[in-house]
């Protein structure tokens, strides 16, 4: 077995060192009835060949994003990701490293987290930001738990522009943990009053800018609002690399910022592993969940970094941490962390730039498809289009064209019967006018 | 260390409160302070909030370690030591003078019985 | 021809000078390269990507384009590339050496899973693609999800939790969940062992659950008598880590499991040490109602550094229904997603995190597993205890062992080898890094004095272990030999020495600031 370099002559050497008759004695603390005498029914071990066969052939059955036009979002994101990440994020001092509780020999880890964190709240327009966590998903109910706890509230305010996953993960949160939710319905076309319903007890009200239906708000009235009544602006970003083109959450008054950063650095990957975004206001610094590395001096004087501000968290907290988290996405924030240093100023503009050129492009080129309404006055890479006809029945019919349009509304909303023609197309830089015009063909020809 | 005062009573949870009249000035003991290391970080109660006896009144952090500080009597916070988040090494420095923590308005003097005189806290930290 | 040039190559004697107090101009000391932040190495007109130009189409972005850059620097890719990789020399990993950081199981990763989870198949595809699209995919989740039920003898499991401690999550919920479908929401204690993982109260703490600890006994294992004292009816359940974090089976589990299903609670167990029996004991067969499963400990998904990590939660009938979305069920060789409460999924106690859960990490276990198999996992767990076994053998007349063994996968030791000699467990660590090792872990659990906590795991062979016996005994007499300066002052070889943790606490500095900020703000 190839991963197992002990030999019969090592384990006999070492068991006579022990003074143990064989390896069973040493399970001897294991309740008699539970000691199994022979291995479970599952395949024995397999050579790299044949494993290799096994995966590949289910990888098979699966319809690859990059074999054809592809439009799916909805909160993850198909980009192209330089190939020099991936060589990055597959070094082994990187890869197989633990998490830096030994800083003298972690200085690579530590230096790029706090290059990390530092983009992050570059590109949130915040002050600071922490180390990453899970994913954007939850990221945000950590914001919620956060805001209840600054302003000693309970009742979280969640606009109809939400990400439904991520209305979800609060409302199970809540419901587990004694926190309220007002959740505003389903809001496809932009035009909800959140502020309206903010009161005394209101924590936060959390908003997704572009909107899940892909629509731009100034949240600036927004904040003033929530401020107003002593409550905090959560705003969610499920595309990272909107920011580049639009103006920060931090220019519009946030008060925490939190993103799945998966668009820059990390693949689709079916959904996982990718990182999430934390960002919030110097004053809050104490009460962020999630790692933190920060600045300091060695016995040489030289500047390095640690973790730091540990006490908020469950190994020294315990039962009164700030969160239960114990790791973060570490290898996704350096894939964040290498692509963003790629792309630099100049690139990312020029990206976030293209992928919105691309979407209007699309846009314009819908126009041609009859019976085809998109509902965005403004929008990044993402709009929601409302078709006339049952937007999931079209969308299969087009994946058997091989053709990926987009997220049927009725996935993400399947009890909302208003928005069974509802459809959510993205536009990123992997879309070829081909592709395009594609899409195009596909939708006149099935709703003809 | 400084000498303490006969004034001065002490808690379980290496507490000092010093009385004068009502009014009970608190900070944590010199052997607290040694265990917990170079403290970093206060939190303090705010000026009119009420505490019962035992309640988490205040909070301490060293690199490695977090405590909570205990209302170590009822009453309403009179004063804090405004000074300390500044300057958190103040509770290594002087815990027992200038790195105080809070002073609270008794509610209910009788409950000074159940504190430890130096003697006493002493055998309890087995100095 | 020098002087130098005669030598060959060889090094004289009288030159020969200590490594830690070699100065140079260049502040690089042979291969350990000083590295500037990547915001001090832009310089305008650089790019590290080239993109086509953006067709012309109208400006859909309204009022709300970004005023102002963001602040990044620009970079060729020469540069980023160097950077990061001078970072990486900075780092010690599983690649680098022997790691034997106990509770954290940091075993050898293969680049086979690497290869597997790169597949376009499975990198290359959208969680929210048409079901039809995705069948592979959900084969390999539903095939995983066999393998972990058949190891562990468990009816379900569930696999969207991100890591470990959303998995403790999880499995805590579905345990509220249940007693709630029971009308016994008054159960609100749950009994946690002194020695557990920080996250087991941290986890039930944050659903509104009191956290009642249980003392362990002389011998480091729950103190039955006093576990059964506790129970009552309010005690939800009992959050217990087997084999337990002092590297201990857990020798009275089966009585545990007994008393607290008959006090009517649950019996979560922390699956973290999962690598000492995997293969050979199934939780199912010590009476868990739920566990998870760390794949980046037991399987051996790459931790990379703090992650992502992924913790499957495997449920036992009783809490099996309130399993989180979304449900991936077979029907006569189809796959289909259950993302609301409804049919087979009607009692699901909702969603944990968006999509599906961390397919890259499972496309790696199961890659792990099937190259093992069962007969390999069974040799995994054998292994991973015979080596503990062997450091504790090897150790213990120089170390101070603080229970009886024999242990499982990892060794315990306190630091009363250490009195009297004015070096700390820390000292040690340390000392340990210029030795070229990863220490173990440190000052956990709590329930010894100065704890170390050495887990080996099976992919370290005899040699690599007797070196290391070789280097600890070493140690440990020098530090009885009263050479405390040495170890107050290690690490000296490291790309840094001693970080001052006060300082980054007191003033904490979490980001870069450009030059002009920071004069601002002073």
């Amino acid at each position: 077995m190839r991963y197992l370099p002990l030999t019969e002559g090592d384990r006999r050497a070492m068991l006579g060192t022990i003074g143990a008759a064989s390896v069973d004695a040493l399970f001897v603390d294991v309740p008699a009835a539970a000691v199994r005498t022979k291995p479970v029914d599952l395949p024995f071990h397999a050579g790299e060949l044949s494993v290799e066969r096994t995966l590949k052939a289910m990888a098979s059955k699966n319809l690859v994003a990059g074999d054809v036009p592809f439009f799916i979002g909805a909160g993850a994101y198909r980009h192209h990701v330089p190939a020099s990440v991936d060589y990055i994020i597959q070094r082994g001092e990187f890869l197989t490293a633990y998490t830096p509780y030994q800083p003298e020999i972690a200085q690579g880890t530590l230096q790029y987290l706090f290059e990390f964190q530092t983009q992050v709240a570059l590109l949130t327009g915040m002050e600071v930001a922490n180390a990453s966590m899970y994913d954007g998903s939850t990221a945000c109910v950590e914001a919620v738990v956060m805001a209840n706890r600054v302003t000693k509230r309970t009742k979280a305010l969640l606009s109809g522009g939400l990400h439904p996953h991520y209305k979800a993960i609060v409302e199970t949160h809540g419901a587990y943990s004694d926190f309220t939710l007002d959740a505003a319905a389903a809001d496809p076309d932009g035009l909800e009053d959140l502020a309206s319903r903010i009161d005394a007890d209101t924590a936060c009200v959390v908003v997704q800018n572009p909107s899940v239906f892909g629509h731009i708000r100034d949240l600036t009235p927004l904040a003033a609002a929530a401020h107003a009544k002593g409550a905090l602006l959560v705003v969610v970003v499920t595309e990272a690399l909107s920011l580049g083109a639009l103006m920060p959450p931090g220019a519009m008054g946030a008060d925490i910022v939190v993103a799945e950063g998966q668009s820059i650095g990390n693949g689709l990957n079916f959904g996982g592993p990718y990182v999430g975004l934390f960002a919030t206001r110097e004053k809050y610094m104490r009460q962020m969940p999630g790692r933190l590395c920060g600045e300091t001096v060695d016995a040489d004087g030289k500047r390095g970094w640690v973790l730091t501000l540990s006490t908020r968290e469950q190994h020294i907290r315990r039962e009164k941490a700030t969160s239960n988290i114990c790791t973060n996405a570490g290898l996704c924030a350096l894939a964040f962390t290498v692509h963003m240093s790629l792309l630099g100023e100049t690139g990312l503009t020029q990206l976030a730039q293209l992928n919105h050129a691309k979407a209007s492009q699309l846009v314009e080129k819908l126009k041609a498809v009859p019976g085809v309404r998109v509902l965005n006055e403004s929008f990044f890479n993402e709009v929601t289009l409302v078709l006339p006809k049952n937007a999931a029945t079209v969308v299969e019919a087009l994946a058997n064209k091989r053709i990926l349009a987009g997220v049927p509304a009725s996935r993400l909303w399947p009890d909302h019967a208003d928005l069974a023609h509802h459809l959510l197309v993205a536009v990123t830089e992997t879309v070829t006018d081909d592709d395009m015009d594609a899409l195009v063909a596909g939708l006149k020809e099935v709703l003809a | 260390m400084s000498t303490v005062k006969s004034t001065v009573k002490f808690t379980a949870d290496h507490e000092w409160v010093q009385i004068t009249g009502n009014l009970a000035r608190v900070g944590i003991t010199q052997y607290a302070q040694e265990q917990l290391g170079d403290v970093v970080f206060v939190e303090l109660p705010a000026v009119g909030a009420t505490f019962a006896q035992g309640k988490e009144a205040a909070v301490v952090e060293s690199v490695k370690a977090a405590s909570d500080i205990y209302a170590p009597l009822s009453g309403t916070v009179a004063a804090v030591n405004d000074g300390l988040p500044d300057n958190p090494s103040l509770v290594n420095t002087d815990p027992q003078g200038d790195g105080w923590f809070f002073e609270i308005t008794l509610s209910n003097p009788s409950e000074l019985d159940g504190l430890m005189d130096e003697t006493a806290y002493q055998a309890h930290t087995g100095a | 021809m020098t002087a130098q040039d005669r030598s060959q190559g060889r090094h004289s004697r009288d030159a020969v000078v200590e490594l830690a107090s070699v100065e140079t101009t260049s502040g690089h000391r042979g291969l350990i390269l000083e590295e500037p932040l990547i915001f001090e190495l832009g310089q305008p007109g650089r790019l590290g990507v080239d993109l086509p130009d953006a067709p012309k189409a109208p400006n859909r972005l309204g009022a709300l384009a970004r005023r102002g850059g963001v602040g990044l620097p620009d970079l060729a890719e020469p540069q980023v590339v160097r950077h990061f990789t001078r970072l990486s020399q900075k780092n010690y990993g599983i690649d680098s050496g022997f790691f034997p950081l106990g509770s954290c199981t940091m075993k050898h990763n293969p680049r086979l899973n690497e290869r597997m989870a790169r597949l376009p198949g499975f990198a290359d595809i959208h969680p929210l693609q048409p079901i039809s699209t995705v069948q592979g995919a959900l084969e390999l989740i539903d095939t995983l999800a066999h393998w972990l039920k058949t190891l562990t003898g468990m009816p379900a499991v569930a696999m969207s939790p991100a890591a470990g401690a959303h998995g403790e999550f999880c499995g805590m919920v579905a345990i509220k969940a249940a007693l709630a479908a029971r009308g016994e929401s008054h159960r609100t204690r749950v009994l946690v062992p002194e020695s557990a993982h920080g996250t087991n109260p941290a986890t039930a703490a944050s659903i509104g659950f009191s956290v009642d600890p249980i003392p362990a006994t002389a011998e480091g294992r729950v103190d039955l008598a006093a576990f059964k004292a506790k129970l009552g009816p309010d005690v939800a359940a009992i959050m217990l880590t087997n084999p337990n974090t002092c590297g201990l089976f857990e020798r009275d589990i089966r009585e545990i499991a007994d008393a607290i299903h008959g006090a009517g609670g649950y019996f979560y167990c922390d699956g973290a040490n999962f690598n000492a029996i995997v293969g050979r004991v199934r939780p199912a067969d010590l009476g868990v109602d739920c566990m998870h499963i760390n794949l980046h400990k037991t399987f051996s998904t790459p931790h990379g550094g703090g992650g992502p990590g992924s913790g499957p939660v495997v449920l036992s009938d009783a809490l099996a229904a309130y399993a989180p979305l979304p449900w991936i069920v077979n029907r006569n060789g189809s796959f289909a997603v259950l993302e609301a409460a409804e049919a087979e999924a009607a009692h699901s106690f909702g969603r944990l995190k968006a999509f599906h859960g961390q397919m890259g990490m499972f496309v790696r276990a199961l890659s792990y597993m099937l190259s093992h198999g069962a007969d390999g996992l069974w040799q995994v767990a054998s292994d991973a205890v015979l080596n503990a076994n062997y450091i504790l053998a090897s150790l213990k007349e120089a170390f101070s062992a603080p229970f009886d063994g024999p242990c499982m996968h990892e060794v315990l030791f306190d630091d009363s080898f250490l009195k009297d000699t004015g070096v700390s467990t820390l000292d040690f660590a340390k000392a340990l890094i210029d030795e070229g090792y990863h220490p173990m872990t440190m000052y956990f659990p709590l329930v010894v004095h100065g704890a170390m906590l050495i887990e080996p795991t099976e992919t370290e062979d005899k040699a690599t272990l007797d070196k290391f016996i070789t280097v600890m005994r070493a140690l440990a007499e020098k530090a009885k030999a009263g050479d405390a300066e040495a170890f107050h002052t290690a690490p000296r070889l490291t790309p840094r020495r001693r970080l001052d943790e006060t300082l980054a606490a007191r003033k904490p500095v979490l980001r870069w600031s450009p030059p002009k900020l920071a004069q601002a703000a002073e």
